[in-house]
């Protein structure tokens, strides 16, 4: 969908901010360009957009050479989204919004109708912020603002440069998590920059690493983390590559599915007798429905009267984890909360299944074994 | 509130200075103007100042405008210097040299006329337009204008939807400073042929009368102060909504 | 041209004359009209003083706007009315004393509202007193707009002052009047060009004070 054939870009103190640089992006893919300051990823994309003028080489956009088209026309077909956000201050959030369209000439019911589509998919009540102005918003919400507006007039493209920069690390985490919704039901083709190897391992579908103007590796995230290239990549990366591992494993992928539970109407005792002959000391429960409801121990049995219910004696600790959660923040809940076997629950609170330790040791050996996706 | 009490005041006690001259009836050996005189002088008076500030806008903007854009920053201090002498120099000596001007330039001469005032009016008010409109283009946060150009405006496009509604606000301010100290600098045309309240004013100052100075310099000052409250609501309303807001996270 | 240059080879004290009382009452004003205004500019800034601060910035603008002549004409009549001399020097005065106002007392006012109230904390937590705050951190700081404000102020003071021979002060207004009268280009230009140079000269001048009087910290940041 973008191709880029040997792009270079020298400045005319003689700066080459970036040499050569060959690949491609397919269709619906989030790329992300990630590299130390100076390497080159922002000029680089400001080079797709025009926005920065190409030295040499070509830049293909579905097969046609990006110099071949008005900027100003080809720049209304791609979406642009920068640290600083830009919200024009004297233009209403709806008005934002509807730029591009306005510049297509779209007709005012469309207009309007596509701003309050976008408000629903960044997750902001159209009926109350699209009338509002960008200084009644707070940071996170103009960023949000940021991304609607960039996908204004529906382009297949979307530019984005460190677009949660600005953001506190609280409200970025949780950006990033739903712009990753909206990337699974919009599909477009994203260029995103940054200088966060988290972000660039949460968020990318590929990776290219660039260092001096040059394209490092280019690979997908457990590719990048798993066969590094070389000293630099390693370096770039971090030794704790396999605990960044943990980011691109679900849970669902490495829980175990099938294990012992007690019901909540069970006896205390009759489920001591179970846990003693099956060698286990802590036991899920769930209710008739299969919904998670708390844990009991065998200690929490026998510090109890003999005629007592599971429902009595047991444990109703919040500590869960979802189905869909990656592996990392299951690792952290278990580590802070003490607990050797973390239950995971599903839809409507239903336990999935149950993580242990020695199943994400597993998983991870196995994943950096295989080696990525190669 | 309070502003408008004060400016109300003010304005009631200039009505009345003026109308208290005017019912003077006879004032030493000279009679006192009529408000039909009054009237018509202010009439002649609105129109220099009009004529000043509008070629003051129409060269004044687009130049400070023009000196903002990278190309042209190099003469930006000289502009800006050139503007700033016209102020520097006292009103009353700017229109006097002009009027001794032997020359003609363009399609009007100088000498003693109101074309003479006008223009000494207008390079007395360019400095305030000048000033304003190349601070506020200036000061537009770049931000702005990259989102703007990536999302695909052309340079026209930007200039018309992002940078001139930014900027109005504070050239609608220089435009009323500039206007305000017109309409008190024009009492000067009257002594080099133009027209306007000057003409009360001054026959009041060679005749040594002060009840003719003050029948003369109240009207005008009405004048200023009146315009200055027009221009301040035009300059209210004139603001984009989304910028009187104050900055919720600044 | 000629005849001007003929009359000041002529009668050089005249020209003397009109330029050092020109300077003469622009000086005395400026003193009094420095001092006032700084006074009330730092009076204002103090704490719970907001509404009074309000009040007379605004009070001061709206006399901006107040065309010379009509305040002079009104001085005339008030000093008149209390029997004291009305024409010349001492209207003249006053009203370039009120006029001199609002740049100093503007520029004092924003100037040390403007100072770091990180300094300020940083001076009481050492022990300083709100005067020794005033005078060691404040004004120091808020020195470089101050001057910019007395500068604009002089340079305002020299143009109305001008206008001032026409309610009998002396100065470089009368070549410009008596010429304007008599219909005497040579006059009007050697009015016109004096004081035309006598402001380009003082502004020029008050620059460079501006630049020296202004802490060396302050400059290094400047461009």
């Amino acid at each position: 969908m973008i191709k880029l054939e040997k792009v270079t870009k020298v400045y005319a103190d003689g700066t080459r901010a970036v040499n050569g640089m060959n690949f491609e992006v397919e269709q619906g893919e989030l790329c992300v360009f990630l590299g130390p300051s100076g390497c080159g990823k922002t000029t680089t994309m400001k080079m797709i957009n025009r926005l920065i003028p190409i030295t040499s080489g070509n830049i293909y956009i579905d097969g046609v050479d990006n110099t071949k088209i008005n900027a100003s026309e080809l720049r209304r077909n791609i979406g642009y989204a920068i640290q600083e956000i830009g919200l024009f201050p004297h233009l209403t959030v709806g008005q934002n919004i509807e730029t591009v369209p306005v510049l297509k000439g779209w007709s005012k019911s469309q207009r309007r109708e596509r701003a309050e589509e976008l408000l629903e998919l960044v997750r902001m009540k159209p009926s109350e912020f699209i009338d509002k102005y960008p200084n009644e918003l707070s940071g996170g919400q103009r960023q949000r603002v940021g991304v609607a507006r960039a996908l204004g007039a529906d382009p297949p493209i979307l530019l984005m440069d460190e677009p949660f920069g600005a953001i506190d690390p609280i409200n970025r985490v949780e950006l990033q998590s739903e712009f990753l919704k909206i990337q699974q039901k919009i599909k477009k083709t994203i260029i995103f920059v940054t200088h966060d190897i988290y972000e660039a391992i949460k968020m990318g579908d590929r990776i290219a690493l660039m260092k001096d103007g040059k394209l490092v590796q280019y690979d997908t995230p457990a590719d990048l983390l798993y066969q590094p290239k070389d000293e630099f990549v390693e370096g770039f990366v971090g030794a704790d590559r396999a605990l960044k591992g943990l980011q691109l494993l679900r849970v669902k992928e490495v829980m175990t599915g099938t294990y012992t539970t007690a019901n909540i109407e069970e006896k205390a005792e009759v489920v001591r007798k179970r846990m003693e002959a099956e060698g286990i000391d802590l036991l899920p429960v769930v209710d008739n429905s299969g919904r998670f409801a708390g844990s009991v121990s065998i200690s929490d049995i026998m510090s109890s009267s003999r005629a007592a219910n599971v429902k009595d004696v047991m444990n109703q600790s919040e500590a869960t984890s979802d189905v869909n959660a990656v592996l990392n923040e299951a690792l952290s809940l278990m580590l802070s909360s003490g607990l050797k076997t973390l239950p995971i629950v599903g839809e409507d609170n239903r336990l999935a299944g149950i993580l242990t330790f020695d199943a994400i040791q597993e998983a991870l050996h196995e994943a950096v074994k295989a080696g990525g996706t190669k | 509130m309070r502003r408008w009490i004060v400016l109300v005041v003010l304005l009631i006690v200039l009505v009345g200075l003026t109308v208290w001259t005017t019912s003077a009836g006879d004032i030493g050996i000279f009679h006192a103007f009529t408000y039909g005189d009054i009237i018509v002088h202010s009439k002649d008076h609105l129109i220099m100042v009009f004529w000043a500030v509008l070629i003051a806008v129409l060269i004044g903007v687009p130049l400070g405008t023009l000196v903002t854009r990278p190309r042209f920053n190099r003469i930006s201090p000289l502009v800006l210097g050139g503007a700033s002498v016209g102020q520097s120099i006292p009103s009353l000596a700017i229109i006097a040299i002009m009027a001794t001007l032997p020359f003609s330039l363009f399609f009007f001469d100088f000498g003693f006329n109101r074309e003479t005032a006008i223009v000494a009016l207008f390079i007395y008010g360019l400095l305030p337009i000048v000033r304003n409109s190349y601070a506020s283009m200036n000061n537009i946060n770049p931000a702005l204008i990259e989102s703007a150009r990536g999302m695909g405006m052309t340079r026209w496009q930007i200039i018309r939807k992002i940078e001139l509604p930014l900027a109005i606000p504070v050239i609608m301010t220089g435009i009323r400073v500039s206007t305000v100290v017109t309409v008190g600098t024009a009492e000067l045309a009257v002594l080099v042929g133009g027209k306007g309240l000057g003409t009360i004013t001054f026959t009041g100052v060679f005749a040594r009368e002060v009840m003719l100075i003050i029948q003369g310099a109240a009207p005008t000052a009405f004048l200023a102060v009146g315009l200055g409250v027009i221009l301040e609501s035009i300059e209210k309303l004139i603001t984009p909504r989304g910028l009187k807001i104050k900055a919720k996270n600044s | 041209m000629l005849e001007a240059w003929e009359f000041i080879v002529r009668r050089p004290e005249l020209l003397a004359e009109w330029v050092l009382a020109h300077l003469w009452i622009i000086f005395v004003a400026v003193i009094i009209a420095v001092f006032l205004g700084a006074f009330l500019g730092i009076f204002i800034t103090g704490k719970g003083r907001e509404q009074i601060a309000d009040t007379t910035l605004y009070l001061a603008e709206i006399v901006m706007t107040i065309p010379s002549l009509a305040l002079f004409g009104l001085l005339m009549l008030l000093l008149g009315s209390i029997g004291l001399k009305s024409i010349g020097f001492l209207p003249a005065v006053i009203a370039l004393i009120v006029y001199g106002q609002l740049p100093i007392l503007r520029n004092t006012y924003t100037a040390i509202r403007a100072v770091d109230p990180a300094m300020v904390e940083a001076g009481r937590g050492m022990g300083m007193t709100e005067r020794q705050i005033l005078f060691k951190i404040e004004l120091p700081l808020a020195v470089p707009v101050i001057m910019a404000g007395i500068r604009t102020s002089i340079v305002l003071l020299i143009g109305i002052a001008t206008i001032a021979a026409f309610i009998g002060a002396s100065g470089l207004g009368v070549p410009i009047f008596r010429g304007i009268r008599n219909a005497r280009m040579d006059l009007i230009l050697i009015g016109g060009i004096s004081v035309s140079v006598l402001a380009l000269l003082v502004d020029g001048l008050m620059s460079l004070v501006e630049r020296r009087i202004t802490p060396k910290g302050l400059k290094v940041g400047r461009q």
